[in-house]
């Protein structure tokens, strides 16, 4: 057996794949709506706009939020991937060291001062690095320490940091939900739940999911080895300390852009990584730009569904995403256990 | 042979070494000090001693994984850590004593990852490394387990996958923490052979914690004895496994006795 007869052209052939999945998904999410366009004259209206309503609507409406969801869906599902080997455990997701208490306090603090929608993704995204930094400063010790050699690690104290700072968070959440007033509530529970209707990017923020599998590409086999546990990872040459700093840096801006654009949408970060994993194995320099991929075109299907399903009622995507993910994500642990 | 040389040809040169452990509200407890011992290829070493005598500290230290509390280490003619992880990778692996898997993975991939220090950044693994890896599976007598998950592995098949591992990465000096402790009496036998074949067919050097003395008198040319109380000994196989030296370092008498021209410890 040789190593192309090994591999084959599966890796390219899974990504392609995807890429052609992602841009079917953005097509039929450009088409539907409250008008239904055609799809054979969407590429028209997308490329070659004329003053006609619907080369508006897809412009102005539909496309920034398609492009939204998208990234979100990737950065998240990157972030899942990433937390992942970080904290070696394959149900970890990107809010698990606490980010999303972090972001989700500084979102409503703005939202229950009336603030506008810029501050509100500003307050969320400054939330989610202020916990980054107080859970790295609180851990990052045991986020060197590899425990001599043995594949035990340090992680389970950097998770309980992790959970702790969130649940402080998560108690100014409460108190903030407790006192604010009435008919802000409900743009509150809606930012918590997740909700790319008032998403507004900055066009930048859509580099980043390529930029960050760009520069973890290098790194994969390091990835790799690190999921054998520091110890051994370290004894074959891997610098872990920096290895797993990169990781977490990497991982929380991520989820951090995320959150300040959709707010917590759950479980894709989770449920996309993990499903990926059992389809095509977990070699992260096929898994993390898969996960870029396959993340962005769930999410931006899931938003499709919330804004059409119940139209012109619009639902936050994260209950579509919980009601998808969480099925799926029970049928996957079945599948696994019966193995 | 002058000693300079000697020390300058060993692939690994201890000086003076002190181990501690940290204790909870008391002083530091010392595993051993002053241990010497060059160790140079085409030797065999066996890390002898009871329970808790600081072997798997020993070894650790050695790798380079802890920092002793005195002494030196020299690998390859450098201080250890001289060397940037990624080139100490290349001069010695270690085989700890277990390996917990946390995600599923085939067996063969895992193997794989012993190729990590030789490959550059941007290199994917070629058929050559693959080749190594089969190579050293088959060695193992795991060929048939290639595409198996290593999570479903007994716990002695795994301890052979990192063997494997370690044979695939290939170094200089092998550091192995009880590689014969999960193993049935064949699989040892089967196990010592293939290290001994590396020690005397590719000049190989092997450190290897045992806690059977007659298998270890099998293949040693040479042993270092951790008496539990602070004191080391280390040398040539006959100086260190005498019945006077084991039955103190081991609290309880042992005798030695020759048949089928092989020489066995018996508790007497």
């Amino acid at each position: 057996m040789t190593v192309s007869q090994r591999w084959g052209a599966r890796p390219w052939t899974v990504l392609a794949l995807l890429a052609v999945l992602l841009a079917a998904v953005l097509l039929w999410a450009l088409a539907s709506g409250s008008s239904n366009l055609p799809l054979n004259q969407l590429p028209g209206w997308l490329f070659q706009p004329d003053d006609s309503a619907e080369a508006d609507i897809v412009h102005r409406l539909r496309l920034p939020r398609a492009l939204a969801a998208m990234t979100t869906g990737a950065l998240l599902a990157l972030a899942g991937a990433l937390m992942q080997v970080l904290l070696r455990n394959p149900l970890a997701d990107p809010y698990v060291l606490g980010l999303s208490g972090g972001a989700a306090l500084g979102a409503l603090s703005a939202l229950a001062l009336g603030c506008g929608v810029w501050l509100v993704h500003l307050g969320a995204f400054g939330g989610a690095l202020a916990v980054v930094l107080v859970v790295f400063v609180l851990a990052h010790h045991d986020m060197g320490r590899i425990d001599a050699v043995s594949s035990q690690d340090g992680s389970p104290r950097l998770l309980l940091t992790g959970v702790m700072v969130s649940s402080i968070s998560m108690a100014g959440v409460s108190l903030l939900l407790t006192l604010a007033p009435g008919e802000r509530l409900r743009g509150m529970l809606f930012w918590m739940l997740g909700d790319l209707s008032g998403a507004d990017m900055p066009w930048p923020v859509l580099l980043a999911p390529p930029l960050l599998c760009l520069l973890l590409w290098p790194l994969g086999r390091e990835l790799n080895l690190l999921l054998r546990g520091p110890g051994p990872a370290q004894m074959l040459g891997v610098p872990v300390a920096r290895v797993r700093g990169v990781i977490y840096v990497a991982a929380s801006m991520a989820a951090a852009l995320a959150v300040a654009t959709a707010g917590t949408v759950g479980f894709v970060g989770l449920v996309v990584p993990h499903a990926l994993r059992l389809l095509i194995g977990n070699d992260q320099r096929l898994l993390l730009p898969a996960s870029a991929l396959a993340g962005g075109a769930f999410l931006l299907a899931a938003d499709t569904v919330a804004r059409t399903i119940a139209s012109p009622l619009q639902l936050p995507v994260g209950v579509i995403t919980a009601l998808v993910g969480a099925p799926t994500f029970i049928l996957l642990l079945r599948r696994g256990a019966r193995r | 042979m002058s000693t300079t040389t000697r020390v300058q040809a060993a692939l690994l040169n201890v000086q003076a070494l002190r181990v501690e452990v940290p204790q909870a509200g008391a002083a530091p407890r010392c595993l051993f000090s002053g241990l010497s011992m060059q160790v140079l290829p085409g030797q065999f070493w066996c890390l002898l001693g009871p329970n808790g005598a600081g072997k798997t500290q020993l070894l650790h230290t050695l790798a380079g994984a802890r920092a002793p509390q005195a002494g030196e280490v020299h690998l390859g003619g450098r201080p250890l850590n001289a060397w940037p992880l990624s080139e100490r990778a290349c001069w010695r692996g270690l085989v700890p004593q277990q390996v917990q898997d946390a995600f599923s993975a085939p067996v063969l991939d895992v193997v794989l990852q012993g190729r990590h220090p030789h490959l550059s950044r941007w290199h994917w693994e070629g058929d050559a490394d693959l080749a190594l890896a089969q190579q050293a599976l088959a060695r193992v007598g795991l060929a048939e387990m290639a595409q198996r998950d290593v999570t479903t592995l007994s716990g002695g098949e795994r301890q052979r996958v990192a063997l494997a591992t370690l044979l695939t990465q290939d170094p200089p000096l092998a550091l192995l923490d009880e590689p014969l402790a999960h193993l049935d009496l064949a699989q040892q036998l089967r196990v010592l052979a293939l290290l001994q074949d590396e020690v005397l067919q590719r000049g190989r050097a092997v450190v290897m914690s045992v806690h059977d003395l007659s298998l270890a008198q099998r293949v040693a040319t040479h042993a270092v004895l951790l008496t539990g109380n602070g004191a080391a000994l280390a040398g040539p196989v006959g100086e260190v496994m005498t019945e006077a030296h084991l039955s103190a370092a081991f609290g309880h008498p042992l005798r030695a006795v020759e048949a089928q021209g092989q020489r066995w410890w018996l508790p007497a």
